[in-house]
């Protein structure tokens, strides 16, 4: 029992930080309609951001995140005007192409500028743990789930509270008319993808917290972040980082049976069965 | 207010509308009347900057804004209830009037939703739905609202009687007076001859794409072309 209770507290935690990563990637399709296979590369770019702020301004990575998030944004604000603009009403084939050319790009210069090697930092809470009634916390699974519900409630607060968020909401569903009452809309798909890409660095900011970045860091993500948005209805943001806590949830409770290497048969298993039987996801609908 | 001359236009190198003169004076009320695939849409289009390719005059309150992007034309006074309505459906219907507002960024909002509910109780009553889950009267309610939000010049309607139930073709025509009574223009597209002209001052009919007759609301519904082919008398 208290097995059980531990793993889903682990699963509480992680998952909110899976779902400050895939809501990324959500949002860019529910706005843009591109499906962005090089997401997880932006996360890998936003974990180098945090460890270098980490080791040459000394700042703790959750904190170094912030500058994640800028850095990104406006590396992915500025890609899509030079790139994905170009693509947005070309078929399916070719937003792949281009997206997937990106993810190789991105791979590949962050190999050429900061070398194969893993990278980690050090912070001073690593290693401490709380005791909750009879639950193991620790305080970096802790701090970092903190950072990622203030992230999340940030996101919605600007999502519905401010004129960009409206904006970008209206455009996501109806263009033509959000042109007709003023909006820019080839801004806002800037917008969209710089905040998109920036939030899934600054997930990768905090996950550098208790992980590592390496220039492969964005494959051992990707599979993660898409599953985590197929649960929860592509293009939902809500459904992203509620999907983020069920996954983290479902791979902690699966260490309980399997052995750890196969923690990500239990998440593929139910992957395949949700495209199979719901691939709306379970929060989404069946259009956006 | 808005003068269009020699307006040609259309999706591709043919044009749609062709050789196109209209005018709309300070706060009137003008009827766009024409039979299906006439080119009526098309022409609204071209007023609010949403048509591909255009050539000719429009200008509105002495400026031409033919060059003009769609965005920006909002701010210039010119609203639009767009064919088929096109309400954010998954926004609640308070975020659908608020967006309607968007050119202005401005909090302060109450007298304008206030205007919009004095028009249609009913939007008052829907607020914190879903637009989506609306009925289609409703939702061109809330179109409508969504117009009048932008604080316009000038109300450009296509077609918002259409598949709504008589009742609710006479409550929207009841409210379009209301506007007008407030000194906004408006123009009206219509397939419903006869009850558009009852709420206008002038109309023009378009047919295949140009302007086939104009005239005031009382010379159009005599004359025999229209009699016959748009109210079947
Ligand atoms: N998006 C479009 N692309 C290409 N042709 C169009 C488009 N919309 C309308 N048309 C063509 O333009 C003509 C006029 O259409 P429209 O302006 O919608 O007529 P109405 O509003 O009077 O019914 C039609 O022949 C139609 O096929
Ligand atoms: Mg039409």
């Amino acid at each position: 029992m208290i097995a059980v209770l531990q793993a889903l507290a682990d699963g509480l935690m992680i998952g909110g930080v899976y779902g400050v990563i895939a809501v990324g990637l959500s949002l860019v399709f529910g706005v843009l309609g591109i499906v962005n296979f090089a997401q997880a590369e932006f996360m890998m770019l936003g974990m180098y951001v945090a460890w270098f702020a980490w080791r040459y301004l000394g700042l703790d990575p959750l904190v170094g995140a912030a500058l994640s998030f800028v850095a990104v944004f406006c590396l992915g604000a500025l890609v899509q005007r030079l790139l994905i603009q170009r693509i947005m009403k070309a078929p399916p084939v070719a937003q792949i192409f281009l997206t997937v050319g990106l993810l190789i790009v991105l791979e590949n210069s962050a190999l050429l500028l900061f070398g194969p090697e893993f990278r980690t930092v050090k912070t001073a809470y690593q290693t401490r743990a709380l005791m909750i009634g009879p639950i193991f916390v620790s305080v970096s699974y802790l701090s970092a789930f903190v950072a990622a519900v203030i992230v999340s409630g940030g996101l919605w607060l600007v999502l519905t509270r401010t004129w960009i968020g409206r904006a970008i909401r209206a455009t996501a569903q109806n263009p033509m008319a959000a042109t007709l009452f003023g909006v820019d809309t080839r801004w806002i798909y800037a917008v969209a993808f710089g905040l998109g890409t920036g939030l899934s660095a600054l997930g990768g900011g905090i996950v550098l917290s208790y992980s590592s970045v390496s220039p492969t860091s964005g494959s051992q993500y990707v599979v993660l972040m898409f599953t985590v948005v197929v649960l929860g209805g592509l293009g939902s943001v809500m459904g992203a980082l509620v999907g983020g806590v069920i996954v983290g949830m479902i791979q902690s409770l699966s260490t309980l049976v399997m052995p750890i290497q196969l923690q990500n048969l239990a998440l593929f298993t139910i992957f395949i069965a949700l495209l199979a039987f719901r691939p709306q996801g379970l929060l989404g609908s069946p259009s956006r | 207010m808005l003068r269009m001359r020699d307006l040609s236009g259309g999706y591709g190198p043919r044009p749609v509308i062709s050789r196109i003169s209209l005018d709309i004076a300070e706060g009137e009320t003008v009827a766009l009347l024409g039979a299906n695939t006439a080119g009526k849409t098309t022409l609204i289009r071209a007023i609010v900057g949403t048509l591909p390719s255009v050539s000719g005059v429009i200008a509105f309150e002495g400026r031409d804004i033919v060059q003009l992007p769609a965005h920006r034309r909002v701010a210039l006074g010119i609203a639009c209830v767009p064919e088929g309505r096109h309400v954010f459906g998954q926004m609640s219907v308070r975020d659908n009037l608020m967006m309607g507002a968007y050119h202005r960024r401005t909090e302060d909002l109450g007298s304008d939703l206030a205007d919009c509910f004095a028009l249609f109780p009913r939007v008052r009553e829907r607020q914190a739905q879903a637009a989506g889950t609306l009925s289609g009267g409703e939702q061109q309610m809330v179109a409508i609202c969504r117009a009048l939000m932008a604080g316009p010049r000038l109300l450009v309607l296509d077609e918002p009687s259409h598949g709504l139930a008589p009742l609710m073709v006479a409550e929207v025509h009841g409210a379009i007076r209301k506007v007008n009574a407030r000194g906004i223009g408006v123009l009206l597209v219509e397939q419903n001859v006869s009850s558009a002209l009852k709420v206008v001052d002038r109309g023009y009919v378009l047919e295949s794409g140009a302007i086939a007759l104009s005239g005031t609301s009382r010379d159009l519904q005599d004359n025999d072309t229209v009699r016959r082919t748009y109210l079947g008398i």
